[in-house]
């Protein structure tokens, strides 16, 4: 088999696992988080209500394609597909196993950082766009919170690049073979693993959704297919961030007896079950004790643990 | 993961004894009868509420170190983590209602029916209290009379889209005829439906009171009866004649 047929075959394989990944979550969030709350969850469209996904799917396809007269039409269609987007120029980077990942760059963390951050014009231009206040404020609260949160969730990383010695994710699972990063970098795990909540917007950090208050935040006008827009880059986002916890903290693919893929898959079942559950528990911060989390606890967390790994590998040698 | 959680109301009780009431404190500590232990399972106590406490008061003389504070804010998200991850092998307390039906009790304020007497006579003699009783205006009937003197709705309807199910058509009839039964699966695609009439409403049965026969009670001259016939009766006693 030819080299490109195998990239070609990679390509579209990730694009369509991923994708039907995120359209399943529908379903899983929502059964999960019934169990967690002593209900039974979609339970009635086909075997274990597994085709609600599917009549969600028609549901959402067959409704109108509504833009607000007061709305700024062409931002306002353009910014559900960046969260799309980005999310998925993402996953080119990740590494499923050593063989099935579509570019090993040199500046994967780099990239994916950067198309993290370009994801957050997607949640401040809807805001932006749709003229109504509560979108609006959800558009700036994203922004505050992704640029905050988006700080540390670099520096988090800072001690596993600094012992991988290496921007490349493949290098970064291969350097795991002694040990997972998770024991010598236990801080940088935490923190990465609320900032990527808060990456994904997420309930403990879904002040910009924040349903209670916003009503749906800056998604408020959006509906149909562009709303879908939103939840599946909401879903895509789960799975992207836990692929990279998977990735930087528990030796991605690696794991004894079973294939590669197979433990990478199980891992990333594991941590978006695990914010599934966070949603389940937690209630949401308020303002500013999310901002005081970010700036006051978790950057100089991870400040600390960049400048210990760092110590600790010079005084190495 | 329930003991974290029981260590951390005792710890935190033990901070605030002080200055929080007798009666508190004995709540807190599991002492008391056992009209409280269904609260204290369902960790809805007055401890829990002590965040709604001014802050000098919550912790009194006593305010928690920054280090002892840091370990709650980890462990107690920890804690709560688990408690909602312990709830996978709780009872469901959803009832799924085509395949199980939920218990509605005898009393349950449902579909209104109309009954009949234990002998099978209808039981309403169309006396509009209950039309007249009913909040909304949904019942409507036209007395009559059969050949005996008996009265009778010649119609009797009950629009139940409008009606509330609030049961006072049923404290108010005189002769146990209407009744609200324990049913509530009366959903109709179209509102015209929801009119009942009387052939809708009428059961062949007495309802709830299977041995009340109105007319049997009611030392009422009717349909073949004469006075002082009835149940539990003496004939009438002539006013005009002085004999004892």
């Amino acid at each position: 088999m030819p080299e490109w047929v195998w990239q070609l075959l990679i390509l579209f394989g990730v694009l369509i696992v991923v994708l039907s990944i995120a359209a399943g979550l529908i379903w899983v969030e929502r059964r999960l988080l019934a169990v967690w709350q002593d209900r039974y969850g979609p339970n009635r469209v086909g075997p274990a209500g597994l085709l609600q996904v599917l009549a969600d799917t028609v549901k959402i396809f067959t409704k109108e394609n509504w833009i607000p007269p007061f709305a700024d039409k062409a931002v306002f269609v353009v910014a559900p597909a960046i969260v799309l987007v980005t999310v998925l120029l993402s996953f080119i980077v990740v590494p499923v196993t050593q063989r099935i990942v579509i570019a090993d760059l040199n500046i994967g963390v780099l990239f994916i950082l950067g198309m993290s951050s370009l994801a957050v014009y997607s949640v401040v231009l809807a805001g932006w766009s749709s003229q109504s206040k509560y979108s609006l404020i959800g558009g700036l609260r994203a922004a505050a919170q992704m640029v905050s949160y988006e700080v540390f969730m670099a520096l988090s990383l800072g001690g596993v690049l600094i012992m991988a010695g290496s921007f490349s994710l493949v290098d970064i699972v291969e350097a795991q073979r002694d040990l997972w990063y998770i024991v010598p970098q236990f801080a940088g795990f935490v923190v990465f693993v609320v900032a990527g909540l808060a990456e994904t917007r997420r309930l403990p950090f879904d002040l910009v959704e924040a349903e209670s208050e916003l009503v749906a935040g800056f998604h408020t006008e959006y509906s149909g297919m562009k709303f879908a827009m939103f939840m599946i880059g909401e879903y895509l986002g789960i799975t992207l961030v836990s692929a990279l916890i998977v990735t930087f903290f528990l030796g991605g693919w690696l794991g004894p007896w079973l294939p590669g893929i197979v433990w990478f898959a199980i891992k990333v079942f594991v941590f978006i079950a695990g914010f599934i559950l966070a949603r389940a528990t937690f209630p949401r911060p308020r303002y500013d004790q999310l901002m005081e989390l970010g700036w006051k606890v978790m950057l100089p967390l991870s400040l600390v643990n960049l400048l210990v790994t760092g110590a600790i590998v010079v005084a190495r040698g | 993961m329930g003991d974290g959680v029981d260590e951390m109301n005792e710890h935190t009780s033990g901070e605030r004894s002080e200055d929080i009431t007798e009666e508190t404190d004995d709540r807190l500590s599991g002492e008391r009868d056992d009209r409280f232990s269904g609260m204290r399972n369902d960790r809805m106590n007055v401890g829990d509420a002590g965040f709604l406490l001014p802050v000098e008061r919550r912790y009194g003389s006593r305010r928690p170190t920054s280090a002892s504070r840091a370990w709650h804010a980890v462990w107690s998200p920890l804690v709560a983590i688990g408690v909602v991850f312990s709830h996978l092998w709780r009872r469901r307390d959803t009832i799924q209602y085509p395949d199980e039906i939920a218990y509605f009790a005898p009393r349950y304020r449902g579909r209104i029916i109309l009954s009949r007497d234990p002998d099978g006579g209808e039981r309403c003699v169309a006396c509009y209290l209950c039309s007249a009783a009913c909040p909304v205006d949904c019942i409507a009937l036209q007395a009559t009379q059969d050949e005996t003197g008996r009265r009778y709705p010649e119609w009797f309807r009950i629009n139940f889209s409008r009606c509330i199910y609030c049961g006072l058509c049923e404290e108010a009839c005189p002769t146990y005829a209407i009744q609200l039964t324990p049913d509530v699966e009366m959903c109709e695609y179209e509102r015209a439906n929801m009119v009942y009439e009387k052939d809708d409403l009428l059961i062949s049965g007495p309802g709830k009171y299977h041995e009340h026969d109105f007319y049997r009670v009611a030392g009422l001259a009717i349909g073949g009866k004469g006075k002082g016939e009835a149940e539990r009766e003496a004939p009438p006693i002539d006013v005009h004649d002085l004999l004892p």
